[in-house]
């Protein structure tokens, strides 16, 4: 099962620590809000992705199982 | 309500002519019941075949995102104690088409709500007008009055004014505002079918759609295509604005030539400079193309826009595009909603850069600060303002090139008159 992170952006602040811990997958933008790198995570990379979403002041980092196909 | 006798509420009446028009805004306005029932008569009793109907009709969103009505319904149908939203805010600027229906023929677009409701497992529906449009809530008010009296809907029926804000439109911010929150849009998923008013599958669908609806529900799907193209059927509401003759809301077959709609409204080809497709979230179209496109999705498409909401606004040649453009630009940074970081500090930065562009600034840095900016800007709200105002700065940059260019050669124009409109905005609540 492939995993997939998103930000919810109404509740990022920029804080930043995600792009610190997991630049692998997450940069920041002019701004400071991070920008997600969609590619599949590989195992080896998994848990610096919970790290980053563990570390994420506002709980506005989510890694969760990629979304099947929606109607809209 | 003397003339509106009961059997003349049940009396059926053959349909309007295939093929012709007007539908959706008869002249004389069909405001009240009665004239409203002589023209179309009653929706029928049944609506179990309503949806599959309104899928063969191929009925497409009329708020601007063009999704299959019928898909919708489907995924809230089959969802317990649903509700229906008829969405009339229409924050859009450059578009009227939404209060200009609800004025002319409240009645089709209630009926439409109602047979939704009824194929939806829906008992209530809140039919959403911004609170602003003084005219349309009357109207709205009156109809809903003569149902009521009238006793001829089978759910209940409620009036909603909402803020008077861009976004607030948006259907997650309108179902937000109507469990009680602040009029912005919200984290998705879930969307309102799966969860919406009350937390229930909700179905919210542009007033038009629902005009549509109550034709389709009435006449059938092959009648309802006998109007249009086969690839995009149906007639459509359009506003054509800005410098034309005739401004105003016009009813046209899918598929008509955009020239000739420009030509209803009394637009002047040779002084057309461009003309913006489907309002502030839309792009531009240059005055040179506007032969070639016509109403349908493909050859929209192939022109790099989309039919939207149907608002068409005409940029005279004697107007500088570059100053509407940060205009607009700036009005749609001021229409955040102050959420989501990307739009709350992007939005104000490439407005800055459109106001560079217009002093004619020599360096280039802002062109590639626009360049670096819309596309960092797209998909990272909530909603999709910031993807709509990247993508009408991109076009603007695109199309207007040549003027770009001029304005870094020889500094800032001499300004005209502000043309495309920038409402004030009120509260979220």
């Amino acid at each position: 099962m492939s995993l997939e992170l998103t930000v919810n952006p109404l509740l990022c602040v920029a804080h930043g620590m995600c792009a610190e811990l997991f630049p692998e997958r997450i940069s920041l933008d002019d701004w400071g809000y991070p920008i997600i790198d969609k590619r599949e995570i590989p195992p080896h990379l998994e848990a610096h992705a919970r790290r980053a979403v563990a570390a994420c002041p506002t709980l506005a980092l989510i890694l969760r199982t990629r979304a099947e196909a929606r109607p809209a | 309500m003397a003339r509106a006798a009961n059997h003349d509420l049940h009396r059926t009446v053959s349909p309007p002519a295939p093929g012709a028009l007007p539908r959706l805004l008869p002249d004389p306005p069909a405001s009240r019941l009665v004239d409203h029932l002589a023209r179309l008569g009653p929706v029928p009793d049944r609506v179990e075949h309503l949806a599959a109907a309104v899928g063969e009709a191929g009925l497409r969103g009329r708020g601007g995102a063009g999704f299959p009505t019928s898909v919708k319904m489907a995924a809230v149908a089959k969802g317990r104690r649903t509700f229906v939203v008829a969405n009339g805010t229409e924050g859009e600027p450059a578009s009227a088409k939404d209060k200009t229906l609800l004025a002319v023929s409240p009645h089709l677009v209630l009926d439409g709500a109602v047979l939704a409701a009824r194929a939806v497992g829906a008992r209530e529906v809140y039919v959403c007008v911004e609170r602003g449009a003084s005219r349309t809530v009357e109207a709205v008010q009156l109809a809903l009055d003569e149902r009521l009296a009238a006793r001829i809907d089978p759910v209940e029926l409620t009036l909603a004014l909402t803020p008077n804000r861009y976004v607030a439109g948006e259907e997650s911010a309108l179902v937000h505002w109507l469990n009680g929150g602040e009029a912005k849009p919200t984290f998705v998923p879930p969307r309102p079918f799966e969860r919406g008013v009350e937390g229930r599958p909700t179905l919210v669908d542009n007033v038009e759609t629902l005009a549509h609806i109550g034709l389709i529900g009435r006449f059938g799907a092959g009648w309802w295509r006998s109007v249009g193209t086969a690839e995009d059927p149906g007639s459509a509401l359009v506003t054509v604005s800005g410098g034309v003759a005739r401004p105003g809301v016009y009813e046209v077959p899918l598929g008509t030539g955009l020239a000739a709609v420009l030509a209803s409204a009394g637009a002047a080809p040779e002084a057309t400079r461009a003309v913006l497709m489907g309002g502030y979230f839309g792009t531009w179209i240059a005055g040179a193309a506007v032969p070639q496109v016509s109403l349908g999705a493909a050859s929209l498409a192939r022109a790099g826009t989309s039919f939207g909401c149907g608002a068409i606004a005409v940029l005279p040649a004697k107007v500088c595009p570059l100053v509407e453009a940060a205009r607009v630009a700036r009005w749609l940074a001021d229409q955040n909603a102050g959420q989501c970081g990307p739009c709350m500090f992007g939005l104000p930065a490439i407005a800055d850069a459109m106001d560079a562009l217009v002093r004619g600034e020599k360096s280039g840095n802002a062109e590639r600060a626009l360049a670096r900016w819309t596309g960092m800007v797209k998909g990272r709200g909530a909603c999709k303002h910031p993807d709509g105002a990247a993508r009408f700065v991109e076009s603007s940059v695109r199309v207007f090139a040549d003027e770009v260019a001029l304005h870094r050669r020889r500094g800032p124009c001499a300004r005209t008159a502000p043309l495309l409109p920038v409402p004030a905005g009120g509260g979220w609540r």
